[in-house]
């Protein structure tokens, strides 16, 4: 029978569809002229506008502060519920991995709403704990998930043959389960990180007045600023994405 | 006394992780739908009585409209996503094992752009001054004053965007498993490609398929950025109506009894996903999220 060439068309199709409005904004970026009706020109004007905005470096500030802060909180937390969910295997470790994996599924919008009313309910303030507490939230089960799914394949009697030749249970977990999880940690920790730097929903409604995150700042500038700098900045974030894959890709390679 | 260790062990390990979502999660939760039955006190916060006004007000001429198209655009982008996921990753899966690295690099690439930026092209994209508009013009197949922007169908295409890698991993990693020698053994037997297709291949691929319609469905009943961003006041989903109740009207209640909503009608999505996941066979795809 001869094969049909159909799904080949297919997925050239998506893979254009996919990059088509990238590369548009890309060109977009060093075009004179606002909506690229027409090519007026290459300039780089829109990227010095962008360096002179103030405001973006206030943003930037805050969203390190916060991917930092919940990505280490997330991955104590993540890592210790994979450990539970990967040594006990009770009623209490279903309802557990259920808990776990509901944030995973639960749309963002729900989240958000929800923590508002909770932080509104109790009277706390909107601001950088509020933002670092949402987010330890959403990114905990995805550390938890890559980390159990190192765990997966871990040999616990190694543990225990550590434990019978006189190890202290501090040691076996240093030298043995906290080395072997490592690429799962740092997977799961990058995963949090970059979750961090992306959310735009639940950080929007629970961010306070002085609180603003990169995405946040890019959103009102959707709304009421120049299209051509967002296109210069989406530019710049692209390159900054690359670079940090690009990067962690060397360093797992060197240490294989 | 061992066992009894054993059990302090676990519940001092589970304790962290579990208190802390119980805390952010669940209880926040069970308040967005507890407060949908309280009234809304003036200055923007929340009432102190109990009422079914607030239920009673989604009744509202408005909502009806609203409710049905969030559902339409999430049924026809699910749809949308799984036909043209099947074909994709059946190629996919069929080509020699680097090409399928390269390919899969190239679905995932664009997705590590920031989420708002995505959105954001294609409102660049669809512009009615840009490029692609006059090209378009041009051609004849749209006329000059024809918007392509702020419509449904610029939400739909969006969504399609958004959630097309979700669909294609997971179909991906069955179809990568299927064994293709019964294709083979099915032509042998006398069917036709459609027969194979239809009762071979699809039944072989369904658990990458069921996590497939979950992890685009979801999301695209919440989905509140897009028709935010490239729709207009005829777009709206549910969560712009819940973003303008917290946001613009400051009625709490309102949002809470429309967020109550949308949690019991992806509730019975998430079920069947994790009934799935935790009692029925393990797919290592269903992870893969």
């Amino acid at each position: 029978m001869k094969k049909s060439r159909f799904p080949l068309y297919i997925t050239i199709a998506i893979l254009i569809f996919f990059y088509l409005p990238i590369i548009i904004v890309f060109a977009q970026s060093f075009n004179a002229s606002r909506f690229g009706g027409a090519w007026k020109g290459f300039t780089l004007s829109w990227y010095w506008k962008l360096f002179s905005d103030k405001n973006i470096w206030h943003a930037l500030t805050n969203t390190l502060i916060i991917a930092v802060s919940s990505t280490f909180v997330s991955v104590i937390l993540g890592t210790l519920a994979a450990f539970a969910l990967y040594k006990y295997k009770t009623k209490l470790q279903i309802s557990h991995n259920i808990l776990i994996y509901f944030p995973l599924v639960i749309p963002d919008i729900l989240m958000g709403i929800s923590l508002l009313l909770f932080f509104v309910s109790l009277n706390i303030g909107l601001g950088l704990v509020t933002i670092f507490l949402a987010h330890v939230t959403f990114s905990m089960s995805y550390v938890a998930m890559v980390v159990l799914g190192r765990f997966q394949d871990f040999d616990y009697s190694i543990m225990e043959a550590a434990l019978d030749l006189g190890a202290t249970w501090r040691t076996a977990v240093r030298k043995i389960m906290i080395p072997y999880l490592m690429p799962g940690i740092a997977a799961g920790g990058l995963l949090a990180f970059t979750l961090s730097l992306d959310d735009f929903v639940i950080t929007f409604f629970v961010s306070g007045p002085d609180s603003t995150t990169l995405p946040l700042y890019i959103y009102s500038m959707m709304r009421h600023g120049s299209p051509s700098v967002i296109n210069a900045l989406s530019v710049l974030m692209v390159a900054f994405t690359f670079i940090i894959v690009f990067l962690s890709k060397k360093l797992l390679e060197a240490k294989e | 006394m061992q066992s009894n260790r054993r059990r302090k062990n676990e519940v001092l390990l589970t304790l962290p992780s579990m208190g802390w979502l119980i805390l952010f999660f669940v209880i926040p939760t069970i308040l967005v739908i507890a407060m949908a039955f309280r009234n809304s006190d003036p200055y923007g916060g929340i009432g102190d009585q109990w009422t079914l006004d607030t239920i009673r007000d989604l009744r509202n001429p408005n909502y009806p409209s609203i409710i049905w198209r969030t559902l339409w655009l999430s049924v026809v982008s699910t749809i949308i996503c799984i036909v043209t996921a099947i074909p994709a990753s059946y190629y996919i899966s069929r080509i020699r094992k680097k090409f399928q690295d390269i390919i899969l690099l190239l679905i995932i690439v664009p997705f590590w752009i920031n989420f708002l930026i995505r959105i954001f092209a294609w409102k660049v994209f669809l512009h009615p001054e840009g490029l692609f508009k006059q090209i378009l013009v041009t051609l004849h197949i749209a006329s000059p004053d024809a918007l392509l922007l702020y419509r449904p169908e610029a939400v739909l295409v969006v969504i399609v965007y958004s959630y097309l890698p979700f669909a294609l991993l997971p179909i991906y990693a069955a179809a990568e498993k299927f064994d293709f020698h019964l294709m083979e053994a099915a032509y042998d037997l006398g069917a036709n490609r459609l027969q194979a297709f239809l009762r071979v291949y699809l039944p072989g691929i369904r658990m990458g398929l069921l996590t497939a319609i979950i992890v685009v469905f979801i999301p695209a009943l919440g989905s509140y950025v897009i028709p935010d961003i490239v729709g207009g006041p005829s777009s709206e989903m549910i969560g712009n109506k819940i973003a303008q109740r917290t946001f613009i009207d400051r009625n709490l209640p309102h949002a809470s009894a429309l967020s109550a909503l949308l949690t019991f009608a992806v509730i019975l999505p998430a079920a069947i996903a994790l009934t799935r996941k935790f009692f029925k066979e393990k797919n290592s795809a269903s992870l893969g999220i």
